[in-house]
């Protein structure tokens, strides 16, 4: 009898004790992450219903956040920067592929070294890098030193959209790049020698059995590069001529700005939100989550 | 037979040569641009001329002038005390996270799992303006604590999967022989799990580091008046010019940033020799 009751009593301890281990050590992440993540993300599908104010908002239901977002005005605002982001998520795929590429065939003992060296831009803050594009591409800059040289005809870039999209690509381009690394390295190398033994030509390896295979590491690179492009507002600033706006900006002058209109600048990001959802919605499909960061 | 084999061997390795060379200067101007403005900075940091245009002359005079402009050494301060304080609330939250989740199962475990990657999928200008919303409605004042606060947020998710993806490989039997052994709860976390998953959470740690120092965004929406950092401030100073100093300080940091990374990773590579052996050799 005696040992029962004991037995029944070291079981109970023991789950206590579970609990209390798993409260302390998991207990901080989830904590952290409704107070921090979950509860101002419901601050702003909240605010974005809620009426303009002096401040930033008043108390009251009102929808004229979502109407101004639709409105031909911005309709015009959000076309323009999703455009944007598809021209830079072209280009960083475009040159982030055969880059990434041409690292999984490096030694291997040099790839840790790689993308140590791709990371390494990030410890000089991105402002001041953009800043410092900002001396190479203005109109005497050394881009067209450059082209002067070669006797080439120059380009006005700076304050264009076109220097938006240069910087949105450098900034970028890193976060396309190792995705796709990483799902570049996983194909079995000898599968490649397998097509090509069996007599498929140069081309059709790749389009047939690399490109397939890697389709989660390029719809991963696309996130990556698609949604941070619509909220890199500062870019914009920097880069562009400041005539007509982007999504990021509009955003931004709604809280840091002497617009003040926290429904509709939350109302705007909403949209970014539920095409975040969309698309990693999407990507779960085919890829891994791991895989992303 | 021989002959023919010999061509096609030479072809390839012709082949594989032509490709190799391609490889090379493909990737080194990809690099190039990846590095053409930090040179920029580099290089402008001793530039006579205020204004970043051309390069007139050569002058050691912003290294020293640096020293002296209060504004721009106090936001660097803020942002070594930023990072530094985010980093290690996250690795200690992000690590204790992972080791739980390794070692127990609960209801919420993959509502949790995917809630990690909010963070860090969301564009970081909802995620500031949420913080932003957030603070303000609540009245408190943003400055360095909010900041801390909010890097802590976008990094510490960062850290948790990085250590994670480390116990994942890690050998659960370890601990059991540990326990068998007689080494009680804790002292088996300390000798045993904390040594093998030390490259995850450094790994992660210097993630966090970069990711704080190089923030932007989320710290627009959540400084202070007289709480900024130095992208926050450098931001602020693009309006007008950005001085030279400047550009000396951010070359100072990539100086101290080189270091601090090639010694992490010199640790990192010895402590994973070093457990590479203990397990060969039982």
């Amino acid at each position: 009898m005696r040992g029962k009751f004991s037995n029944a009593g070291e079981r109970i301890l023991a789950a206590i004790r579970k609990f209390l281990a798993l409260i302390v050590m998991v207990g901080p992440t989830g904590f952290w992450l409704v107070l921090f993540v979950f509860v101002p993300l419901v601050f702003v599908v909240v605010i974005s219903f809620m009426q303009r104010g002096d401040y930033g908002v008043e108390a009251g239901f009102s929808l004229q956040g979502y109407l101004s977002v639709f409105s031909a005005l911005y309709g015009k605002t959000i076309g323009k920067s999703l455009l944007l982001a598809l021209e830079t998520t072209a280009l960083c795929l475009l040159f982030g592929y055969p880059f990434a590429y041409c690292m999984t065939k490096a030694p291997k003992k040099m790839v840790s070294f790689l993308v140590l060296l791709i990371m390494m831009p990030f410890w000089v803050n991105s402002v001041i890098r953009i800043y410092a594009w900002r001396t190479l591409i203005n109109d005497n800059g050394y881009l067209n030193m450059l082209l002067e040289a070669l006797g080439l005809n120059t380009i006005h870039l700076m304050r264009t959209n076109g220097a938006i999209l240069l910087g949105m690509v450098y900034e970028l381009l890193p976060f396309a790049v190792l995705p796709l690394y990483n799902s570049l390295e996983k194909i079995d190398p000898s599968l490649l020698e397998a097509a090509s033994d069996l007599g498929a030509k140069r081309h059709r390896p790749f389009l047939r059995v690399v490109l397939p295979l890697t389709m989660p590491g390029v719809f991963a690179s696309t996130i990556q590069t698609f949604i941070p492009c619509l909220g890199l507002y500062y870019i914009c600033n920097m880069m562009g001529g400041g005539t007509d706006l982007y999504i990021g900006q509009v955003i931004e002058r709604q809280f840091l700005s002497e617009a003040h209109n926290w429904p509709f600048g939350s109302a705007l990001s909403i949209i970014l939100i539920v095409l975040t959802i969309v698309m990693m919605k999407q990507y779960t499909r085919i890829g891994s989550l791991e895989d992303m960061a | 037979m021989a002959d023919i084999d010999a061509k096609i061997q030479a072809k390839k390795r012709r082949n594989r040569l032509l490709f190799n060379s391609a490889a090379i200067t493909y990737g080194s101007l990809i690099y190039l641009f990846l590095y053409l403005p930090i040179l920029i900075v580099i290089l402008f940091s001793f530039n006579t001329s205020r204004m970043n245009l051309t390069f007139q002359g050569f002058t050691f005079d912003w290294w020293g002038s640096m020293f002296s402009n209060r504004t721009l050494l106090e936001s660097f301060y803020n942002s070594i005390i930023v990072a530094g304080a985010s980093t290690i609330l996250s690795v200690i939250i992000g690590t204790l996270g992972a080791v739980g989740m390794y070692k127990f199962e609960f209801k919420l475990k993959s509502v949790l799992s995917n809630s990690l990657y909010i963070p860090i999928a969301i564009p970081e200008i909802v995620f500031g303006i949420s913080l932003l919303m957030f603070f303000s409605s609540l009245h408190v004042q943003t400055g360095m604590v909010t900041m801390i606060i909010a890097h802590v947020t976008f990094s510490m998710p960062f850290v948790l999967i990085t250590v994670r993806a480390r116990i994942a490989g890690h050998d659960r039997a370890l601990e059991e022989a540990a326990k068998d052994l007689g080494a009680g709860e804790s002292h088996t976390f300390f000798r045993v799990t904390l040594p093998c998953i030390m490259p995850g959470i450094i790994s992660g740690g210097m993630l966090a580091l970069t990711l704080s120092l190089d923030d932007v965004i989320i710290s627009a929406f959540t400084n202070g008046p007289d709480a900024k950092t130095l992208p926050i401030k450098i931001l602020e100073l693009s309006r007008r010019g950005v001085p030279p100093d400047a550009y000396a300080l951010s070359t100072l940091m990539i100086i101290g940033t080189v270091v601090i990374m090639l010694s992490s990773q010199l640790v990192q590579n010895r402590m994973l020799k070093k457990r590479g052996e203990e397990t060969v050799s039982p």
